[in-house]
């Protein structure tokens, strides 16, 4: 260690590159990661990939059911439409939706499972009663009759797939916010004289990030589940927008004698939820500031 | 006389559990003089804890007084309570659950600071941070680190520069050394009570360790189930034990003497009873050797055998 | 003289991790007579619980590795032996009972049926009557009621539920006992009765010990002979009387009874050992104590130490050769 080292100045040392370095070491959680960064790269250069208006949406009956070659590289569906374009913005749509519904049942669940855990007594009791009857129905259920109740369209499906959740995570974050709160340095916190809003910021949410993050990855993949299975019924997404629960129900009219129009949406429906579950694997062990390196 | 530093009278803190009320500390009555390190000693579940949590309002007691410099501090507001826990801190038993793992070392020594702002630029604050390393022997160099990289005597370091960070008059210990290996156990005692002659700091040292609060403390308190049965100053307990508990507890430490060896000695029957909604009499008579009818009636005040020796067993001589 | 039961020659036990070999036991040697107590202290990391797991063939699969040396159990080298045959050593000749009493019992199952588990699988040749009839004894020999053998660990407090474990630990009556730290999590008052039960039991069933713990007076009080370990190495050895009376000692033993706060002096200050536990995946060259040492040397900053006998006491240490000079 040098002079210059040893000098008494004041700087955090991020824990991020902790984790990453942990999270390294995880090959599957790795994998998760480059195939999520893969899908995010082609999401996000979607447009430049493949033209909204003409090649996703547009019609053109000259290239029906075109089997996977070099200028399809998947093949072609029953309106001409290139499966592999489709798909590559079906992958922008889930995920943007699950991203953003997630975040919002997150947000709001986790300030009702910190104020329940926090202060608990008869705060925690109505709220986790509330939760306790939305967590009865399946969120799958709930997402259908909401959207069926507000009628069909994206945002419907996103406030119906955020209030799903929120029961979720609120419980997750209460659970956690109950076991932080019994530790000793919340009470070396209190002793201190910290307010119950700093104790909660900086002492409290900083080591329930962590558990967030996991189950915030690993529900992402169950909600891009969910998302295809409305858009399957008829319920999420309306054709022609290319979501991949919609291409597999316009594909399994023609799925004997062109599978590649139901097999390409679900690898991507395969893929995406999987590597977000590996993902979240790994982040778990990775997170733990108390594992070792 | 003059205002004791500390004074405790008639300290209750009760827990409602679903077999009843659990009298966690009841009725306790002590002092703590300037300068000076009152010793608590029991077994688990004897209400130490309780006890040391509750003097500095980290539970809320049921009932009794605190009186820090003659002012009750139970009455405080938000504000006086605020103003009074810079003076008023604590060291805990677990240096590893202590300490929040997401801060770094400097960040953990810093929070009283910041909750206190007795800072304004935060240049000046880590300088003080700097020098709180060096009193508790922590090399500066370590501000950047995060407590799980550090072992057990340097974890339990910072926690006491935590604790001396807005320079208090009293400071609550609760087992800082039962969770430290024998010779990092001795650092840490000789640093306590260095900052004690350099700081004129006053103690409430809590541990099941007899031989750690004879080496510390100059009085000491015995508690058996939430009550104080024997209070005196140390030389003067372990010279002349009064109460049959305490007796027991002595006689059970092994000492090092090698000629016990595979030879009987008398050790305490039967184990420590709950707290829970307890008979009226001494709390101790189911194990003691020398209960009598007249134990387990009426309440066992504490009374004062010779100077400065309370006791509270109504044979004790 | 009387019979060697346990005798461990040299032996090197690694930890491999992911990032380095961790050096647990660098050549440990130990040997303990029938009837026997050895006591095993040192600090967190000094390697104690890595020679009782040694001795019982438990270390983690695949993380650690005997590296080298012999352990001899009845003049049989243990590490020869198939895991087949080290299950039936494992119950029936070497027992062992850990630190926490809480967890080393199964929560839902009857404290007697798991007295009769142990039976049932050693002394299928026993009839039930007899197996019942040896619970109950069992029980009794601990200090607890043969009626409460129907109850579950739950109902019963810290030190009952040690006596449990150890009525568990001597039920097929083996030849050691190893002891992980037994009375650590209990306070001192039930600390005195498990220990004094212990010492009852050595006696009736004749059964040798090897007792782990970092507390001395545990040891002076049950132990006939010492080992004092420190950063995988015994640095002291001998009786009772030559560690606790004795003169000469490794400074590592005398930093440690520096650092008890003792009960019958009045020093006003402690005279702990300085620094810490060396880490263990970069062990300091030469003897392994110089960076805590206040007798260090330049030798003993490259030379390895070697043992210096007297009798049965030996101490590993550069400066006994110069007070033999």
């Amino acid at each position: 260690m040098t002079e210059q080292e040893e000098k008494q100045t004041y700087k955090k040392r991020s824990q991020v590159s902790a984790v990453w370095h942990r999270l390294k070491k995880n090959k599957l959680a790795m994998l998760g990661l480059i195939i999520l960064c893969v899908m995010i790269g082609l999401a996000v250069f979607a447009d430049f990939i493949a033209d909204y208006d003409t090649v996703v949406i547009g019609l053109d009956t000259s290239q029906r059911l075109l089997t996977p070659s070099l200028e399809h590289l998947c093949g072609t569906d029953q309106f001409g439409r290139d499966v592999f374009a489709r798909s590559i913005h079906g992958g922008r749509l889930s995920l943007s939706l699950s991203i953003i519904s997630m975040s919002i049942a997150v947000a709001i669940g986790a300030f009702i499972g910190v104020v329940a855990g926090y202060y608990g007594g008869r705060v925690d009791d109505v709220l986790m009663r509330l939760m306790d009857i939305l967590l009865a129905i399946p969120p799958m259920l709930m997402s259908i009759s909401i959207v069926a109740a507000l009628g069909q369209s994206m945002v419907n499906l996103l406030i119906a797939l955020a209030i799903a959740y929120i029961p979720v995570f609120a419980r997750v974050i209460r659970s956690t916010i109950l076991s932080i709160k019994g530790q000793e340095f919340v009470e070396a916190a209190r002793a201190c004289g910290t307010s119950n809003a700093r104790i909660i910021l900086r002492h409290i949410i900083p080591n329930a990030i962590g558990p967030i993050i996991v189950e915030a990855t690993l529900t992402m993949g169950a909600a891009i589940l969910v998302i295809s299975s409305l858009s399957f019924m008829g319920l999420g997404i309306e054709p022609p927008a290319p979501e991949w629960g919609t291409m597999l129900y316009e594909g399994r009219e023609v799925i004997r004698s062109s599978p590649y129009l139901v097999i390409f949406p679900g690898i991507a429906i395969a893929l995406s939820v999987m590597s977000l579950n590996l993902l979240g694997d790994g982040l778990r062990d990775a997170l733990d500031p108390r594992l070792k390196n | 006389m003059a205002t004791p530093m500390l004074e405790i009278k008639h300290l209750k803190k009760y827990f409602s559990t679903p077999a009843g009320q659990l009298h966690a500390v009841d009725d306790v009555n002590l002092t703590i003089e300037a300068g000076q390190t009152l010793g608590v000693v029991g077994e688990s579940g004897c209400g130490k804890s309780t006890l040391g949590r509750t003097v500095l309002r980290l539970l809320e007691p049921t009932s009794g007084e605190v009186l820090y410099n003659g002012q009750d501090i139970t009455k405080f507001n938000r504000k006086q309570m605020l103003a009074a826990r810079q003076e008023l801190q604590m060291i805990f038993q677990d240096p590893y659950a202590s300490l929040n793992p997401r801060l770094s070392v400097a960040e953990i020594i810093a929070e009283p600071l910041i909750v206190s702002k007795k800072y304004k630029n935060k240049k000046e604050m880590y300088e003080r941070v700097g020098q709180l390393m060096e009193t508790v022997g922590l090399a500066p160099r370590l501000m950047n680190s995060y407590p799980h990289e550090l072992d057990g005597g340097r974890r339990q370091r910072i926690g006491i520069a935590r604790a001396l960070a807005t320079d208090p008059r009293f400071i609550v210990c609760d087992e800082p050394v039962s969770a430290l290996d024998v010779s990092i156990q001795a650092q840490i005692l000789n640093l306590l009570m260095d900052l004690q002659d350099q700081q004129g700091l006053s103690y409430m040292f809590i541990t099941h360790d007899l031989s750690v609060v004879k080496h510390i403390s100059s009085h000491i308190a015995v508690m058996y189930l939430g009550q104080c049965v024997e209070y005196a100053e140390t030389e003067e307990l372990f010279a002349h034990p009064a109460h049959p508990y305490t007796q027991a507890l002595l006689a059970a430490i092994p000492v090092i003497d090698i000629t016990r060896r595979g030879k009987r000695w008398e050790t305490l029957q039967g184990e420590v009873t709950s707290p829970v909604n307890p008979a009226p009499g001494c709390r101790f008579a189911p194990r003691c050797k020398y209960a009598c009818e007249g134990c387990h009636e009426g309440n066992m005040e504490l009374r004062q055998i010779s100077a400065g020796h309370w006791v509270a067993c109504p044979y004790a001589k | 003289m009387s019979e060697r039961l346990l005798e461990i020659k040299d032996l090197v036990v690694e930890y491999h991790t992911d990032e380095a070999d961790v050096h647990a036991l660098n050549g440990v040697s130990l040997s303990l007579d029938k009837g026997e107590t050895l006591g095993l202290v040192g600090e967190t990391g000094a390697g104690k619980t890595t020679t009782a797991l040694s001795i019982m063939q438990l270390l983690p699969k695949r993380i650690g590795e005997i590296k080298s040396g012999e352990i001899l159990f009845e003049g049989e080298d243990l590490r020869k032996k198939t895991e087949a045959q080290m299950r039936v050593i494992r119950g029936e000749s070497i027992s062992m009972i850990f630190q926490d009493p809480m967890t080393s019992l199964n929560p839902v199952i009857r404290v007697g049926d798991q007295i009769l588990e142990a039976l049932r699988l050693h002394r299928p040749d026993m009839s039930k009557e007899e197996q019942q009839k040896k619970v109950d004894e069992m029980l009794e020999m601990v200090g607890i009621p043969a009626a409460r053998k129907r109850e579950y660990p739950h109902q019963f407090s810290g030190g009952m539920k040690q006596r449990v474990v150890i009525a568990i630990a001597l039920a097929l009556e083996p030849k050691l006992l190893i002891a992980d730290e037994p009375t650590t999590a209990l306070d001192v008052t039930i600390q005195a009765q498990v220990l004094q039960m212990m010492n009852d039991l050595k006696t009736k069933l004749d059964t040798s010990m090897l007792l782990i713990t970092h507390d001395l007076g545990v040891v002076s009080q049950t132990c006939d002979k010492v080992a004092v370990m420190y950063a995988g190495e015994v640095v002291e050895y001998g009786r009772a009387e030559d560690i606790f009376l004795g003169k000469r000692h490794h400074p590592y033993t005398d930093g440690l009874f520096g650092s008890l706060p003792e009960l019958n002096s009045h020093a006003k200050r402690l005279s702990p050992i300085n620094g810490l536990m060396p880490d263990p995946m970069a062990l300091p060259e030469g003897c392994k104590f110089h960076p805590r040492c206040p007798h260090c040397t330049e030798r003993c900053r490259h030379e390895i130490p070697v043992i210096h006998r007297d009798g049965e006491h030996m101490i590993r240490c550069h400066l006994m050769d110069e007070e033999v000079r």
